[in-house]
């Protein structure tokens, strides 16, 4: 009965991440098909990497002909933030998850799920993680198809409406941490500044944004580390000793 | 078949970048900087993430930071996520709707 309610909040915690990156996979799926690769092409590109910068630049060195390690150089410049995320990960983890298990979790450690998982009010079991991974993967996968199909399945409106469905996600974990916690919120106003630098700053937008997010991530929260260590509830009984 | 060759590649790159700091790091990390460093990952990368992007992510400007603003507001005041997020997105198609009015 706990593994199912387990399973349950898990599944529940993924509908509106499956519901953004439905929305942004039908603009992968779109882009696939103009780029010449088949329905089936852009449905195994969208199920067996679960990434969405790091798609749309594989997308477009494939489109342009480029190498096999062009490709793997980008996919890891972009991609290395899930190694960061990964890392935090393991600091979530619950006791009862094993070697196995870990091997299946880290398949869909997006940053959505990573945000969702970090930000559950306990640690996370496995059969939590894979009923948060389930609906993100289908819908991701579902709206590559979709959009594949059916170029204008979904009028714009509605598709822009959805695009903000991750952001607002992003915002409902960040924001009532930054309320909680006045180190949070520095860290958090530390990261918004760079990434807006490195955004607008025009000698700066040469830096992609894959490694413009490492960097932002890097720097905001080795500051916070520095200026405001945390106590580790984990570990209160070894503090005493 | 060469795309089938590059996707999976992409695909193995990114799951090993995934499933490598995963499946090596099994203890609780001990060294306060680093556990602090990691406590402090997720917020400062999903604010990156977020901003400036959420600007440019909807049809327009405007209706993005209505969006925002909503979702901010909603999280201030410790709503779930389905709900901050479907508040946001009904906010954009709110406001693109009524800019279309103007």
């Amino acid at each position: 009965m706990d593994k199912k309610i387990e399973f349950c909040n898990g599944l529940k915690d993924g509908i509106p991440i499956a519901l953004g990156y439905f929305a942004v996979s039908f603009s992968f799926g779109i882009l696939a098909i103009k780029g010449g690769l088949s329905t089936l092409a852009a449905a195994i590109t969208s199920c067996t990497n679960l990434t969405s910068a790091g798609q749309f630049a594989g997308l477009q060195i494939i489109i342009a002909g480029g190498t096999i390690a062009e490709i793997i150089l980008t996919q890891f410049i972009i991609n290395l933030r899930y190694a960061l995320m990964s890392l935090s990960l393991t600091q979530k983890l619950d006791k009862s998850v094993s070697l196995g298990q870990r091997f299946i979790i880290a398949f869909g450690n997006t940053d959505e799920i990573f945000a969702v998982a970090m930000g559950h009010f306990k640690d996370v079991t496995f059969l939590y993680m894979i009923g948060l991974e389930l609906l993100p993967l289908i819908g991701w996968t579902g709206g590559t198809v979709a959009g594949a199909i059916a170029c204008d399945l979904l009028p714009k409106s509605v598709c822009s409406a959805l695009s903000l469905a991750l952001y607002g996600m992003f915002v409902a974990i960040v924001v009532p941490a930054a309320k909680k916690s006045r180190p949070v919120m520095v860290v958090v106003f530390m990261a918004a500044v760079l990434s807006c630098i490195l955004y607008y700053v025009p000698f700066l937008q040469f830096i992609s944004k894959g490694i413009g997010i490492i960097i932002c991530t890097i720097i905001a929260a080795a500051i916070g580390a520095i200026l405001f260590p945390v106590k580790q509830p984990d570990n209160e009984t070894e503090g005493k000793a | 078949m060469k795309v089938y060759i590059y996707i999976l590649t992409m695909a193995l790159v990114t799951y090993l970048i995934r499933v490598v700091p995963l499946v090596l790091f099994r203890n609780k990390i001990e060294n306060r900087f680093v556990s602090s460093f990691l406590y402090y990952v997720p917020y400062a990368c999903l604010t990156a993430l977020t901003l400036p992007a959420i600007f440019y992510s909807t049809e327009s400007v405007i209706s993005a930071i209505a969006g925002l603003v909503v979702a901010i507001i909603l999280g201030f005041k410790g709503k779930g996520l389905v709900i901050v997020a479907a508040a946001a997105c009904v906010t954009v198609f709110v406001v693109e709707r009524l800019l279309t009015l103007i």
